[in-house]
């Protein structure tokens, strides 16, 4: 590409200089940790962005920084910055990249140029450009971040609501976390579903892995029995800690119209009594514990 | 004019609502059961809402207006085979259906009901033979 202008001319001709020190650079920082990206891999992203850039920059282009020739180098910025984000980076080391960039510049150009007041205007130019890049870079690099925890939040949801089928008409489910009203929500359908699904007449809710029970917890609780209620089964709550019995009642909260229950084990004996079964010690072969 | 078919069966009625209810159906559904009652002297009805996806307000207190008037005339109700996402939204809406009776099936709600009227019986022939002794 030809250009009039001398500064982008300079760089054009001293490429391989500018991507020499902006590794310099990078590697100087000390925060660089090169256990999570090889040298190689980062000398060829790297050097595929210079290319692109000063590929894209021409006469017009260096006065506007969101000319739509900048397009691409965005696109690439911002894959390095989810990529980065996704690696676990620190946003210090995502910075230094971009304003290591700067930096090379900046000083090849210094050595190319010798009119003070045009390697000011210049430098300013080239400054504002890449401070806009760092700038989309930063809002990708965390929206990248923000996307692991979205999916971090997902795999919470997903997997602290399990339906055991503890025996056969009789269902457990442990919660662990705090019950707020999106997850009473998932809570409630699934435990509806498998109820639906497995036929049981009993629902065991076991909540020693809430951490603690408040007025609107306790109203998402009873809502969930009910809603068990009106299916046609019958919801027993199981895993009451003495700190969480206190509270309920300092909170005058009623749950004289559910079964509670201390344990799981007595939640499982009292669905047995409920549905006429009976569990025994067998007769046959019957050696003491203690004997063998 | 739709209209829902009410099934005798021996002691009970079963009302099977295969269509989603709209006001007037649900209104009908109410007169004619609560006619059959007092025709057949029932002892139970069974409604199957297991085709129904939306119950509104409305709907909710049809059913439990059924509850009440069958319970006047001695008859017990079981709804059986409610929707998870209906039950939901009922008690979203506030109607935890009081006075009605819930079963997971047909067969269970029939047990249900069984269990319901022979603890009745029971409950009334005592009395019954207390006062033959005199």
């Amino acid at each position: 590409m030809t250009t009039k202008n001398e500064a982008l001319k300079a760089l054009q001709k001293r490429k391989k200089e500018v991507l020499e020190q902006w590794m310099k650079n990078q590697l100087e920082d000390e925060g660089l940790r090169n256990n999570l990206i090889s040298d190689e891999d980062q000398q060829q992203t790297s050097d595929e962005l210079l290319n692109l850039l000063l590929a894209a920059l021409n006469d017009s282009s260096i006065e506007d920084v969101h000319s739509r020739d900048f397009e691409k180098v965005l696109d690439i910025l911002s894959g390095i910055s989810i990529s980065r984000a996704k690696q676990g980076f620190s946003p210090r080391e995502t910075g230094v990249y971009i304003f290591g960039l700067k930096e090379a510049l900046l000083t090849t150009l210094q050595k190319d140029m010798k009119d003070p007041a045009q390697l000011y205007s210049e430098s300013l130019k080239l400054s504002k450009l890449l401070d806009n890049f760092a700038i989309s870079s930063f809002e990708t690099f965390i929206k990248g971040r923000e996307e692991v925890i979205l999916r971090q939040t997902d795999e919470i949801t997903e997997i602290s609501t399990p339906v055991i089928h503890v025996w056969d008409g009789v269902l457990a489910m442990p919660i662990i976390g705090t019950l707020d009203s999106a997850r009473t929500q998932i809570v409630m359908e699934n435990l509806l579903q498998e109820i639906v699904e497995t036929g049981s007449s009993i629902a065991i809710l076991d909540i020693s892995g809430v951490p603690a029970v408040d007025s609107l917890v306790a109203q998402h609780l009873i809502k969930t029995v009910s809603a068990t209620r009106l299916m046609g089964a019958e919801c027993i709550i199981s895993g009451i800690r003495p700190e969480i019995a206190q509270t309920v009642v300092h909170l005058g909260i009623d749950l004289s119209t559910i079964i509670t229950k201390a344990t799981l084990a007595s939640a499982l004996k009292s669905a047995f009594s409920m549905l006429q079964l009976e569990v025994s010690k067998s007769k046959i072969n019957s050696i003491p514990l203690a004997a063998r | 004019m739709d209209k829902i078919p009410i099934l005798k069966m021996s002691d009970f009625l079963l009302v099977t609502i295969q269509v989603d209810l709209y006001d007037q159906l649900a209104e009908n559904l109410e007169s004619d059961l609560i006619n059959m009652v007092k025709k057949y002297n029932s002892h139970g009805v069974l409604i199957d809402i297991s085709a129904v996806s939306i119950i509104d307000s409305f709907m909710g207190r049809i059913l439990g207006n059924i509850a009440m008037m069958s319970k006047i005339l001695d008859a017990e109700t079981v709804v059986v085979g409610m929707q998870p996402a209906v039950a939901i939204t009922l008690i979203e809406l506030g109607l935890p259906l009081k006075g009605v009776h819930s079963a997971l099936n047909v067969e269970k709600g029939m047990a249900l009901l069984r269990s319901k009227i022979h603890n009745i019986e029971q409950d009334i022939s005592i009395p019954a033979d207390d006062s033959s002794t005199e």
